[in-house]
Formats: structure tokens, C-alpha cells, sequence
């Protein structure tokens, strides 16, 4: 089969001795055996360690999990700095300090096994940026804190051993979960099935208990007011 | 000057940091790879403490489970420091917010995993690495600890024996950079790449720590005993954990037969797994449809996609084919009870690069996070002690940046190191896997010396972002740390744990000890030193 990889502005074409194979076995195999200079991230060929994701053919995939197929186009990821072919400027720190995704004050409390429940989806995330890439609020945007980021505010949000779930839920008013326009691209690719689009509605209503309502609904009715 | 230099981003590495902060050290951390990216993120099924949750336990059960699957070649001592500690180190994780998962009375609910006496695996699905590493991430961007990415250890400072910080290919701009500090912990991983595709490693365990000390001329030791994990997939070599068979799965042959103990030690388990499959010409598979597809999605949701995308079967209607798969590196940094490596000053070593004598033949599952974050939280104590700042000479950077430039000008190739380095996994797996023989062992030291000697280099000629130039110094240490594992292999004329010498099936108490290997006056030295 043949693929063909962004390198750069241009697109390179290589021929591949595979018929069903893994996207990192291949790139792997032409890495070692065709041209040495094909960049790219992987760790753990395993799913879990979020190295791999790239776009096949536009949509974000991890390349250890998918298998391809002749035809395709592999790009990297959106919104991110291409560092070289398809390796990128990771942002998951610089968008976790800005959701401060984090446990702040301990709270000594009993934790069920609802609880753990309620946030196993979301602490499944391997931060592979799948959704980072996909969202369309960062191609206007790019201070939006992004898909990743509030699922994992989210996550904290629901935990019962945090006492202040306060600053969080400051920490993500501004370019945070008014912003996303709810599309679910995230959700469609992210590899985890996690689903952040609604991690970000249901964030929405816990602001709304902390005091906070809908800036877009605020202007939108002080115009029709005007009006 | 900083005070401590962290090298190596997993679990260890992280927890080694934020304790350091809690001491009020300054810190950095760096890792050739990103944090989250790291081998912790791979470890499934638990965390041991003997808390008790669901079955009886208590510390001396879990004490005595760990020094009967060592098989007498551990330090009794520094099991016993890491048993007593298991609590509090849960108790730790919990206080950060690790989503361990809960018995029916709100208790942080455990598992049975091989070898223990009792359900002492506290987990999370099975992911309790990536939750745990997740969860250390986080907490380590709250505490504002230094973290780069995209460094890779050339080699430690040493003067008079005294390290002072180490050399990095800095990867993003292809400079070699030094970073200078009072203490410094190498936290870098085992050396389970070098049975490359025989393997359920990460791509980067490459042992870079443990070669950088043998290059300083500090102490490793133990490093023929690597386990093999029983059931990695059959053509992928990716880790189906071992919880599948704690939660009941089987193992059975071409004939649907189950030929062995599912929960017997991991080195028992690969051995009949290889002898069914090399000896017997049978296939092994793992046999999880009895126990259902909800039960299984909910126990194991990893597992289930990993089977669906490896080998294209749905593990709750079709057999697994599974094979023994080198997994955990026993040997690594010799170390001293307070994790400082024998050889050297100021350098410590924790988690799998390091050798604290815990897991001696043979690792219990469960036993590894574990030792990454208890001794990870132990070592800060000793990185505050008498830090001093040192004057330090230019010669190591000068000397590491020419060495750079020597393989950047080096331009014609006799072979190609992606195949040799292929080549070297296959060997391994053959003639240093599961079973071994002093024939194949000598054949097999030939072949890392004939690979040594070989013409090989990097095509790729760009400074930035460089991984042709990772990959060749990468398979450049697993060389030397592969003919350790075979010398020291070849010496141990016994079978215990994950050990096995066909000529010497048994135990023999002339060998009860370590094998312990340096580098003195260019040439590899070694020394037997018997167990206390």
C-alpha cells in the first residue's frame, strides 16, 4: 500500500509492504528501513500513553491503534506548533495550569464506589490532544483552555474529596466553558470514549450554582432589550 | 547550581519531585519523553498494601509473599521498609485524589494478583498506572515543579566520584547541554527495549540511566533477572494483564486443555507457557469468555480494546493467543540502603532502573508502583542532606559536545542499526528469554560484540528534533547494557526465578547473591557478593 505523510508544506508519498497494519507499525518500518529522517512521537504501542495521535485523513487518531489503509493522508495535529513532519509542541501543561486541573484543598471524606464511577470516563484521559486538534472554538480562538483541560477541571469538579471546588470553577469562566459551542467534535474523536462536550454542559450548570450564568445569553438579551 | 536534578519524568520521577519540594528543595525534573508519556502509564493491575479491605492481610504476609517470589536474593531490609510503608504510600495517592476503585463499605477495594496470600492489588479499572501518573501530573503542576521535556541523558558529571549534575542532547535544538546540581536522581527505567518486539515495553526503555552510571564507572547488578510476563499478545507482544487471570481467566492449549496454576508466579506461569508453545508445538491461549462481555468491559475495558485492535478478536466470544513476553527488569543501579548508587556520590537511583534489592528474582505483581512512589517519597530525605555546591570543569560538556559532532560527521555505513537493533531483540528473546543455555548465552555475546565493532550511524543530519539521533544513542546503550546481562547470565550456573538454565534446572546456594558489574580502566569488571 501506499501513504502519504505531511511533511512540512509538502506531502511525501511512500510505499509500504503491508497489507492491514497498525499506522506506528508503519511509520516505524519506514522509519527504519526506507528514510531515517521521518519524525514522529510514540511511546507504549499500547493506547496509553497519548504519544501517537496524528490526523489520518482528517480526523485525529492514535497511530498505535489504527490500522490504515492505502490511500491515506497523515498529517499532524491542529492547532499545535509543528515541531517537524508530525511531532508537535505538546500543550497540555500550559492548558492544565489554566483549568487548574488539580485536587486544591484535601477533604478527609469517605469516597464511594459511585463516586469513582461518576469520574471514570474522565480520568481515563491519556492527554493525546485528539480533541485539542479537533475543535473548531480554537480556530477563533486560541486562548480557548480547550476540550482536555475542562474535562479534567471537570473530573476535580466532581470529586468529593476537594474542598474548594470554587477556584476551579473561576479558573474556567473566562475563554473556558461559555466558549465551546458544544459541536461534539471532541467527543467524536477522542480514542478514551470520553465525552467532553458534555463534561463542558454539565460544568455550565455547576457554575450556574456558584453564581454564574451564560454570557452569551447575558448579551443576548440585554440587545433584545435595546431593541 | 540547583539542589536536585531529577532525571526521568514516570512515576518515580514525579514523586521523587514533588517530595523534594515538600522538602523545600529546588527541583527540575527532565525526561526524553513527556511525563505522561511514560512506561508508569502501562502498569495495569495495582498497587500492593496489605490493608485488608476484602481479604485477611497483614504487613508480615506481605513481607513474606515478597521475599518467597525474590527467592532469597533480595535485602530483606528494604522489603521490609517498603511493605510497612504500603499504607501510608496509599494513603499519599488517596490524598491527591488517585480514583482508586471502592469496595460495597467505601474502602479502596483490592485485587488478587500472582504470588500473594491475599487480595492486596488496590487498582483503578485497569489503569492504575496512567491514574496514578495522571493524578502525580497533576499535583506537580499545582506545585509548580520544573519539568522539561525533551532532554535525553548523555552521561553524568563525575569528579573524584562526586556527581555534579549530568550532560543532554537537548532534543529540541540538537545542543548538548549540562545541568548542574547538588544531588541527582536518576529515575529512568528499566531495559526491557532490548527484547525489542519480544517485549510489552515502552519503546523508550532503553536503559539510559543504567548505562550512563556504568559509563561513570558506578555499580549495576542482577541484570540477568528479567521477567517475563506470562501473557503478552501473540503477535503484538502487548501486556494483557495479569488481573485477567486474578479475575479467573484460563490458560489452554491447542487442545483446550489448562496445562498450569493461572495464579502460580509469573516465572512459573512463562515457563510452561513456553515450554507448551516451543517444546510441545502447541498455541496458548488466554480464555476470558467464561466470565462474560459486561463483566469484562467493566473489569477490563482495556484489555478488551487492546484484543480488538491487536488481534482482531473480541476476548468474550474467542480465545486470546497469547506468549511470554519479557515485561520487568529486576537488575539496574546498585544501590546502597539509602538509594545512593555504590560506586559514585551524590547520585541515587529509584524505580525500575534502580536495583534496591525488592523484587531479587523475581518481581511480585503489584510490587512495582509500589517502589516507585513509597521509595520515590523516601528519597527526599536523603536529597536534603548535606547539599553542597561544587566548582565543576568544562571538560564533560566539551568532551560530550565533540562526541555528538563525531556522530553527525561520521557518514558512510556498512549496515543499518533499525535492523540490528531488530535483529538484537530476536537474539535476546531466543538466547536470553525465558529459558536459557551457556552455549546460546556465548553465541548470543558474540553477536553484541560483532554489533559493537559494527560501521553504523544516523542518516539524518538535522540538529532539531532529531530522533534518528535518539533511536542510535538509544540502541547504543541497550549494546552495553546487553553484554551485562549476558555476562552476568553466563555466570549464574543455577535456574532461580525468573532465572532459568536448562543445564542447571535448580537453585544452587554457592549463587544466593548478585552479580555485581563496573566499568574500571575501560574493561568490565565483575564481582559475586553473597547476600547478607
Amino acid at each position: 500500500m501506499e501513504i502519504f505523510i505531511k511533511r512540512g508544506e509538502r506531502e511525501q508519498r511512500y510505499r509500504i509492504p503491508f497489507k492491514s497494519v497498525t499506522l506506528l507499525k508503519a511509520l516505524y518500518h519506514i522509519k527504519s528501513y526506507q528514510d531515517q529522517s521521518l519524525t514522529f512521537d510514540f511511546n507504549c504501542r499500547s493506547g496509553v500513553c497519548g504519544a501517537c495521535a496524528v490526523r489520518i485523513n482528517g480526523r485525529e487518531a492514535l497511530a498505535c491503534s489504527s490500522k490504515i489503509k492505502s490511500g491515506d493522508k497523515i498529517e499532524p495535529l491542529k492547532y499545535h506548533k509543528v515541531l517537524r513532519d508530525l511531532k508537535v509542541d505538546r500543550v497540555e501543561k500550559d492548558r492544565l495550569k489554566k483549568s487548574t486541573a488539580w485536587l486544591k484543598v484535601y477533604k478527609k471524606v469517605e469516597v464511594t464506589s459511585k463516586d469513582i464511577e461518576l469520574t471514570e470516563r474522565q480520568s481515563d484521559c491519556i492527554l493525546c490532544s485528539s480533541c485539542y486538534s479537533a475543535c473548531p472554538v480554537l480556530e477563533v480562538n486560541p486562548n480557548f483552555i480547550g476540550p482536555f483541560a475542562l474535562t479534567r477541571a471537570y473530573r476535580y469538579i466532581l470529586e468529593p474529596r476537594e474542598e474548594d471546588k470554587r477556584s476551579t470553577i473561576d479558573n474556567i469562566q473566562s475563554n473556558g466553558i461559555w466558549d465551546c459551542t458544544l459541536c461534539g467534535e471532541c467527543t467524536s474523536v477522542c480514542p478514551q470514549n470520553i465525552d467532553p462536550k458534555m463534561d463542558i454542559l454539565k460544568l455550565r450548570g455547576e457554575a450556574s450554582q456558584f453564581g454564574y450564568l451564560d454570557p452569551n445569553f447575558m448579551n443576548l438579551s440585554f440587545n433584545s432589550y435595546n431593541i | 547550581m540547583i539542589d536536585v536534578l531529577i532525571i526521568g519524568s514516570g512515576g518515580a520521577g514525579l514523586t521523587a519531585g514533588l517530595s523534594a519540594k515538600e522538602q523545600n528543595l529546588e527541583v527540575l525534573i527532565v525526561g526524553k519523553n513527556y511525563a505522561t508519556s511514560s512506561q508508569t502509564t502501562m502498569a495495569q493491575g495495582g498497587i500492593n498494601s496489605p490493608l485488608g479491605n476484602v481479604t485477611p492481610d497483614s504487613v508480615e504476609l506481605h513481607i513474606k509473599d515478597t521475599i518467597k517470589s525474590s527467592h532469597g536474593i533480595s535485602d530483606i531490609s528494604m522489603i521490609e521498609r517498603v511493605c510497612r510503608d504500603a499504607p501510608n504510600t496509599i494513603e499519599w495517592l488517596d490524598r491527591l485524589g488517585v480514583p482508586f476503585n471502592r469496595t460495597k463499605d467505601n474502602k479502596i477495594a483490592q485485587r488478587a494478583l500472582g504470588g500473594a496470600s491475599s487480595k492486596r492489588a488496590c487498582y483503578a479499572q485497569d489503569y492504575t498506572g496512567l491514574k496514578i501518573l495522571h493524578t502525580l501530573y497533576d499535583t506537580s503542576l499545582r506545585e509548580n515543579i520544573k519539568i522539561e521535556d525533551n532532554y535525553f541523558l548523555l552521561n553524568l558529571i563525575v569528579e573524584d566520584k562526586i556527581v555534579k549534575g549530568a550532560t543532554f542532547l537537548d532534543i529540541k535544538t540538537g545542543e548538548v547541554e549540562q545541568i548542574l546540581a547538588k544531588k541527582v536522581v536518576i529515575a529512568t527505567g528499566g531495559y526491557g527495549s532490548i527484547y525489542k518486539n519480544y517485549t510489552t515495553n515502552a519503546k523508550g526503555s532503553t536503559g539510559d540511566g543504567i548505562a550512563s552510571v556504568l559509563r561513570a564507572g558506578g555499580r549495576v547488578s542482577d541484570m540477568e533477572f528479567i521477567q517475563f510476563h506470562p501473557t503478552g499478545l501473540k503477535n503484538s507482544s502487548i501486556l494483557i494483564s495479569e488481573s485477567a487471570r486474578g479475575e479467573g481467566g484460563y490458560l489452554v492449549n491447542s487442545n483446550g486443555e489448562r496445562f498450569i496454576d493461572e495464579l502460580l508466579p509469573r516465572d512459573i506461569v512463562a515457563r510452561a507457557i513456553y515450554e507448551q508453545i516451543y517444546t510441545l508445538n502447541q498455541d496458548v491461549f488466554l480464555d476470558l469468555r467464561h466470565l462474560g462481555g459486561e463483566k469484562l468491559l467493566k473489569l477490563m475495558p482495556q484489555e478488551v480494546n487492546l484484543c480488538r485492535i491487536h488481534e482482531g478478536i473480541e476476548p468474550s466470544e474467542e480465545l486470546i493467543p497469547i506468549k511470554p513476553v519479557a515485561h520487568y527488569t529486576m537488575g539496574g543501579i546498585d544501590v546502597n540502603s539509602n538509594l545512593e548508587v555504590n560506586g559514585l556520590k551524590n547520585c541515587y537511583a529509584i524505580g525500575e532502573c534502580s536495583n534496591a534489592k525488592i523484587h531479587g528474582a523475581n518481581r511480585l505483581g503489584g510490587n512495582s508502583l509500589l517502589e516507585i512512589i513509597t521509595l520515590g517519597r523516601f528519597i527526599a530525605k536523603e536529597l536534603s542532606k548535606d547539599l553542597k555546591e561544587y566548582s565543576v570543569s568544562d571538560i564533560h560538556i566539551e568532551r560530550d559536545r565533540e562526541y555528538i559532532e563525531s556522530i553527525f560527521n561520521k557518514d558512510s555505513f556498512d549496515k543499518n542499526f533499525y535492523q540490528l537493533e531488530a535483529n538484537l531483540g530476536e537474539k535476546f528473546y531466543k538466547y536470553a528469554g525465558v529459558k536459557r543455555d551457556n552455549s546460546q548465552l556465548n553465541l548470543l555475546l558474540n553477536k553484541i560484540k560483532d554489533m559493537k565493532s559494527s560501521n553504523i550511524g544516523i542518516i539524518d543530519k538535522s540538529r532539531e528534533y532529531n530522533s534518528n539521533l535518539i533511536d542510535y544513542l538509544e540502541f547504543l546503550n541497550l549494546l552495553d547494557i546487553g553484554e551485562i546481562i549476558v555476562k552476568s547470565a553466563i555466570k549464574r550456573d543455577e535456574s532461580r526465578g525468573a532465572h532459568y538454565k536448562i543445564d542447571y534446572p535448580k537453585e544452587d546456594n554457592r549463587y544466593m547473591g548478585s552479580f555485581i558489574f563496573w566499568i574500571e580502566d575501560n574493561s568490565i569488571k565483575s564481582q559475586f557478593k553473597g547476600v547478607k
